[in-house]
């Protein structure tokens, strides 16, 4: 049986949570959930379905793992259909943790790496139904790496 | 008023310094978030972190913006129409984790708003040079992502 179709957008805060701001009107008409790292975000950006998960970078191993169970905990909970997320490592979480639950998911890797991808943007591949890139040229040297846009 | 933002994840006290020494003799009224610094900064106002409700107040109210070349303070200063100055991070200071601030700052420097320094004494020059009495030129930037992109989004959406 078909369930209703639920977003979970994702980002760290600072340029990854602008970046996903930017594509909010992607997701009219989906019941949305927003994740990010601070939560004074909620108010500034006017978001009533907003969840926190601590911050962590891929260096961090043990930060890393902690991230990834309160992902995990936080997509039990929540049951997205899909997940879209703009970086970083908590999104990389939340993405290989809703896959894992059976949800959509689509990676767009920040269009502040335009040389190469980031840590977490590499490892994306893995768990991204969609791997997306905002830099065109960087689909030459990922295979598998796709460009649809970018955020500005 | 110029507003300096350097991010929450690293302190880049290079360029903090150098607006502090520039704010030192112009008597500018500066207010910097400088991260997490502990860098002594005796001519401008800082914090190390704000809320984002703050930081969106600074940036509405801000005659020009100085920062890194971060995601968030390019795309939102181009969103408010502001006039904006970036040094990018550098590893060869252990600024950053590699050089990808050095290619975003190439990719944006042909943004009308947008003056990329090299350096501290550029950073100087450009302040120097900007009239904080005159209104920004730039016109607001659009809230959202272009419809191709949000387009070609709602599509891999609605295929997955």
């Amino acid at each position: 049986m078909a369930r209703k179709q639920k977003m979970m957008a994702v980002a760290s805060e600072g340029g990854h949570f602008v970046q996903l701001m930017r594509l909010r009107p992607a997701f009219e008409g989906m019941e949305t959930v927003y994740v990010s790292t601070n939560p004074g975000l909620a108010s500034a950006f006017e978001l009533n379905n907003f969840r926190v998960l601590p911050d962590a970078n891929m260096d961090k191993k043990a930060k890393l793992l902690w991230v990834l169970i309160r992902a995990f905990f936080l997509v039990l909970k929540e049951r997205p259909t899909h997940v879209v997320s703009t970086g970083a490592a908590p999104g990389f979480a939340v993405l290989a943790c809703a896959r894992l639950l059976g949800a959509k998911t689509i990676w767009i890797d920040s269009i502040a790496n335009a040389d190469e991808l980031s840590a977490a943007g590499a490892k994306a591949k893995y768990v991204a139904h969609h791997w997306l890139t905002q830099w065109e040229h960087l689909t030459k040297e990922y295979p598998g790496l796709e460009y649809k846009g970018r955020v500005i | 008023m110029i507003y300096v933002t350097v991010g929450t994840q690293l302190p880049f006290d290079r360029l903090i310094r150098a607006v502090d020494e520039w704010c030192a003799v112009s008597g500018a009224d500066v207010f910097a978030q400088v991260g997490p610094s502990d860098g002594n900064f005796s001519a401008l106002k800082s914090e190390s972190f704000i809320t984002p409700e703050k930081a969106d107040a600074l940036m509405k109210e801000a005659d020009l913006v100085v920062a890194h070349a971060g995601m968030g303070t390019i795309i939102t200063a181009t969103q408010c129409g502001k006039p904006l100055i970036i040094m990018a991070r550098e590893f060869k200071y252990g600024e950053h984790r590699n050089d990808h601030q050095v290619a975003t700052a190439k990719r944006f420097e042909d943004f009308p708003n947008i003056t990329v320094v090299a350096d501290e004494a550029e950073l100087k020059q450009a302040l120097d040079a900007f009239d904080t009495s005159a209104s920004s030129p730039f016109a607001a930037g659009t809230k959202y992502a272009p419809d191709e992109f949000i387009n070609n989004l709602k599509l891999l959406i609605a295929d997955s």
